[in-house]
Formats: structure tokens, C-alpha cells, sequence
């Protein structure tokens, strides 16, 4: 998670990769999945914890938050 | 208080790559089709399920009707049984007048056993086998000839039925388009028509009466029909004043678009199919200018496509999503390319039955076929879909339910939705019994399991 690290997010969800210089945008989901995992919290962890903040159950939440990786490994940000 | 949800996305920003036409993605909802909710449907008859609305069927054919028969006094229309043969869809367009064109003895026989008298059809094609040619003439139909070859089968039913028979011949001819269609019928700047018409009046066993073309398939070119008919009617006259004889039709085929987008064609069909009536005033005034006065002859077509793709739609259903290793999100859904023959060449518009909350991105969309080319359409701007969602595809009234195999999977169930509201099926889901039905296990064959 070192890359992620790096990332200058914004409370907007605008993120910001100085060292590629390339520039990202994010909704509300995905910016709480980004500080958690910038945490250090594993993607297990996170799928547990999102149906306790956010009006989803537990299959879309595993479902959608493995997408949301493979779009992170896409963009190359994790 | 937990907070609301949305799919979670990410998405690079990008800059000075904005296209010129703007944004293509504007979000396409159909709820209902003709007043019948999707998920009514769809409870009902499952999915995937193809839906035919009888009421756009008859105002299309009503439309192009009066395109034509407001700019000359003797048109006529011949349903093309390949476009669409479901008895429900022929049955529709025969009550609204048309006649049947066939161009196979299995047409023929569904056109039969529907009800149309033989004298109510065209028999076309390049293969029409000795004991079809001979019933179809036994009955009245009208017979395009294709080659000949089938000028001496005919000749030889005349004189085994000790008639003189009136046919037409298909012919082929440049029209400025391409690819010119060489293959059916005779060639006209060639002299191979002349010929045949020639050789068919020495012959005196049959009688022309009819001349018949049919220039490609979507077509795009009006002028094209102009053209076709200006060099049919001078033909018609070179026959008359050669060899006495009356030509009574011109039939121009068909061959007409449909509100469908060809894939490689960037504008919307909107823009890039001409309406209707640019075909229809291409063919009446050039036949007005080109006949002589107060020679009217029967003018047929056999447009299929443009009167019946319209009408028809196959409500399909998420399965799956899955990211491609190159970043593109792709869909499973349950139709593939075996029931939806015409994603090879159309883009489709795809639908959803209800708005879906999130940005849109190029998406690909796979049927559930195990095969690589199942691809049922590619680059549609969708937002995140969940499984499960509806996506509506049309037009795929024309081919689909013709052209369909059953392959790996079932052939859906279809529908017609009537013009008061009322659904009915016109044809059922696929069972297994419907496939192996035909097949036969010999005895020594049968396993024996315990």
C-alpha cells in the first residue's frame, strides 16, 4: 500500500498521484475505501465494515469493493 | 444513521481529449413497451424475451404505404417472409394487405398454410426445387425467374401442364452502389436480360409479364432506386416494343434501412439513414417521368427490414460483471449473438428499464455463450450496473427471429404486445423435447448406468 500512500486526496474525492502526475476522481464510496485502506486495513476488513456505515448488504459490498481493487490495479495506484 | 450507498468508481481525469460531436452518452430509459411494464413482462415470460408491438408493426407498414401510394396510383407491397416469418407477424401484415414474398418451398408452405392463396404470392430465389416450382404454378403464384436454367424447368412444367405460364424475371444492373449484387437474376448492361427475354418469348411456352429487382440489403442511396427504376422502365419498353409484349409490374425488391445503427457508421441513424420518403419519392418520380402517359404498371415492394426491425425488442438480463484486464467493464447477460444474429452488424440502442445512479463509462456487453464471439455489443455508455438490472436492445424486429439457431442454450419465448394492451405469446421458450425430437439413438448406443 506504499503507493497509496502517496496520494494527495481531497475531502471532494479528487486525488492526486505526484509521482505520475495523473489526477483522479472518486465518489463518496470510494474516497471512505481509499482512507481505509490507507489505514492499512486489509480489503476483508474493509467488506466487513462497510454495510456498518453505508445502506448495503454484504454481497454488494464484497462484490463492489473487489471491483473498486481491480479499478486501484488498473490505474496502478495500489 | 448509515449513510446512503453508491457503487463505489474511480475514474482518471482527462484532459484535451473531448471529441467534437460532444458526449455520446445520454441515458436511455424504456420502463414499458406499448404501456406494459419490462418487469411485467419479463415475470410473466422471462428472460431473455423478445417483444413485438403490434402497433408500431401496423403504423410502419401503414407509414411507408401511403409514402408510396400518394405519389402513384398502382403500389403494392409483398411481405418478405425471410425478414420475419412468425405466422403472428405475417398474419399482421397480410390483414394490413400485403401479400406473401417467398423464397423457399418451406416459405412457401408457411405462407399456405397461413391462409394466402397461392395467386397472393411471389416465389423468389435462386433455388426453387422442380415439384416446388410446379405447385407454386399450379396455384397462381407469381414467379420471379433467377437464372436459365429455371427457364427450362418452367418451360417444362408448362408443357406438362399444357399451359402457357406468366412469370418475371429478376434482373441485376449497376446503380452506382457497391457492392453491386451480381449473383441473382440477369445482367442487364451485359445483355444476359435481353437475352433471356429473348429466349423465353422463342421458347412460347411462357409469358413476361413482371420485372423484378432487388439492389442489396440497407441501403443507404435513393438514388440508387432512381436509378434501378429508370433502367428497369427502359427495358420494359425495349421488351414491349420488341416482342409485343405487356410488362404488367416492376418489382424493385426491397432492401430499405431501417432506424438501426450499421456498426462503422459513427452518426446516429437519426442523421445518417434518410427517411422513407426520400426512397419513395427516388422510385414514384422517376417512374412519373420515365412512363409513358397513362401506363401505370403494378409497382411492388418487398421491403422488409424497414417495416418490421422497428417493432422489436429483446428485453435481456445482467448476469455477471466483470473488469477486462485492461481496465473496461463488461457485462454477462443472458442473450448472445445465437438469438441476436444482427449484433454482427448493428450497433444496438440499449435500454435500461429504470435509471441507474453513477457515471457512465464504454462498457462491453457478452452473451452467455462459451464462445469468444458472443459479443453482443461493445463501447455503451452505461453507469454501474448491478446484477440483475433489465437492458432493453433494439431494433432487432428483422433476421433475429429467422436467422436465430439454437445453439448451447434455448431459443427465448416471443411476444406480441396488441394494441389494446393485451400480451401474447407467439412463440414459446425452447424445451429440451423441441431438440431432440429428431434425434434418433440406436439401440446399441444407449448407455446403460446404474
Amino acid at each position: 500500500m506504499e503507493k497509496l500512500k502517496r496520494l494527495a486526496i481531497n475531502e471532494e474525492g479528487f486525488i492526486f498521484d505526484p509521482v505520475s502526475g495523473n489526477s483522479f476522481t472518486t465518489n463518496r464510496v470510494g474516497l471512505w475505501i481509499l482512507q481505509k485502506l490507507k489505514e492499512g486495513k486489509t480489503p476483508e476488513e474493509i467488506i466487513s465494515e462497510l454495510p456498518g456505515y453505508f445502506e448495503v448488504d454484504a454481497e454488494t459490498a464484497e462484490r463492489d469493493v473487489t471491483d473498486f481493487l481491480e479499478q486501484l490495479r488498473h490505474y496502478k495506484l495500489i | 444513521m448509515k449513510e446512503p450507498y453508491e457503487k463505489p468508481l474511480i475514474k482518471k481525469v482527462q484532459v484535451g481529449l473531448s471529441n467534437k460531436f460532444g458526449s455520446v452518452y445520454g441515458r436511455h430509459l424504456r420502463p414499458e413497451i406499448d404501456g406494459v411494464p419490462i418487469s411485467d413482462l419479463v415475470s410473466r415470460f422471462g428472460s431473455p424475451l423478445f417483444v413485438f408491438s403490434e402497433r408500431r408493426l401496423r403504423e410502419k407498414y401503414r407509414q411507408i404505404y401511403q409514402m408510396f401510394s400518394t405519389r402513384y396510383p398502382n403500389v403494392h407491397f409483398s411481405w418478405s417472409y425471410k425478414t420475419n416469418y412468425l405466422d403472428a407477424i405475417c398474419a399482421i401484415l397480410h390483414q394490413e394487405g400485403e401479400t406473401a414474398e417467398v423464397v423457399s418451398e418451406f416459405e412457401y408452405e408457411k405462407a399456405r398454410r397461413l391462409g394466402v392463396p397461392g395467386s397472393e404470392i411471389i416465389f423468389n430465389g435462386p433455388y426453387k426445387p422442380i415439384s416446388a416450382l410446379k405447385r407454386a404454378v399450379q396455384e397462381g403464384a407469381l414467379i420471379n425467374i433467377d437464372h436459365f436454367d429455371e427457364i427450362y424447368d418452367l418451360e417444362d412444367i408448362a408443357e406438362e401442364l399444357g399451359n402457357s405460364i406468366k412469370v418475371g424475371i429478376r434482373l441485376n444492373m449497376d446503380t452506382g452502389i457497391s457492392p453491386q449484387w451480381t449473383r441473382f437474376g440477369f445482367n442487364l448492361e451485359s445483355g444476359q436480360a435481353l437475352d433471356a427475354a429473348k429466349r423465353i418469348v422463342s421458347g412460347g411456352k411462357l409469358i413476361l409479364s413482371g420485372l423484378h429487382c432487388h439492389l442489396g440489403t440497407f441501403l443507404l442511396e435513393p438514388r440508387a432506386y432512381a436509378k434501378a427504376i429508370e433502367k428497369m422502365v427502359d427495358f420494359a419498353y425495349e421488351l414491349e416494343d420488341n416482342f409485343g409484349l405487356k410488362i404488367e409490374y416492376l418489382d424493385i425488391g426491397g432492401g430499405f434501412p431501417s432506424r438501426n445503427r450499421l456498426k462503422g457508421i459513427y452518426l446516429s441513424p437519426e442523421i445518417a439513414v434518410p427517411p422513407m420518403e426520400d426512397f419513395a419519392e427516388a422510385i414514384c418520380d422517376t417512374l412519373l417521368s420515365k412512363l409513358k402517359p397513362n401506363d401505370f404498371p403494378k409497382l411492388i415492394l418487398e421491403t422488409g427490414r424497414a417495416i418490421v426491425d422497428e417493432a422489436g425488442f429483446l428485453i435481456t438480463t445482467v448476469h455477471a460483471s466483470k473488469r477486462l484486464p485492461d481496465g473496461t467493464r463488461s457485462y454477462v447477460v443472458d442473450a448472445g449473438v445465437n438469438i441476436l444474429f444482427t449484433a454482427f452488424w448493428y450497433n444496438f440502442k440499449v435500454e435500461l428499464e429504470e435509471d441507474i445512479p453513477g457515471p457512465a463509462e464504454p462498457c462491453i456487453i457478452y452473451g452467455p455463450l462459451c464462445m469468444n464471439i458472443d459479443v453482443v455489443a461493445e463501447n455503451v455508455q452505461l453507469p454501474p450496473l448491478p446484477r440483475g438490472t433489465r437492458l432493453i436492445f433494439s431494433p432487432v424486429g428483422a433476421y433475429n427471429v429467422t436467422q436465430w439457431m439454437q445453439f448451447i442454450r434455448y431459443r427465448p419465448a416471443v411476444v406480441l404486445v396488441g394494441e389494446d394492451g393485451q400480451v401474447d405469446v407467439i412463440r414459446e421458450a425452447e424445451t429440451l423435447d423441441d431438440v431432440i425430437n429428431r434425434e434418433r439413438l440406436p439401440e446399441r448406443l444407449v448407455l446403460k448406468m446404474s
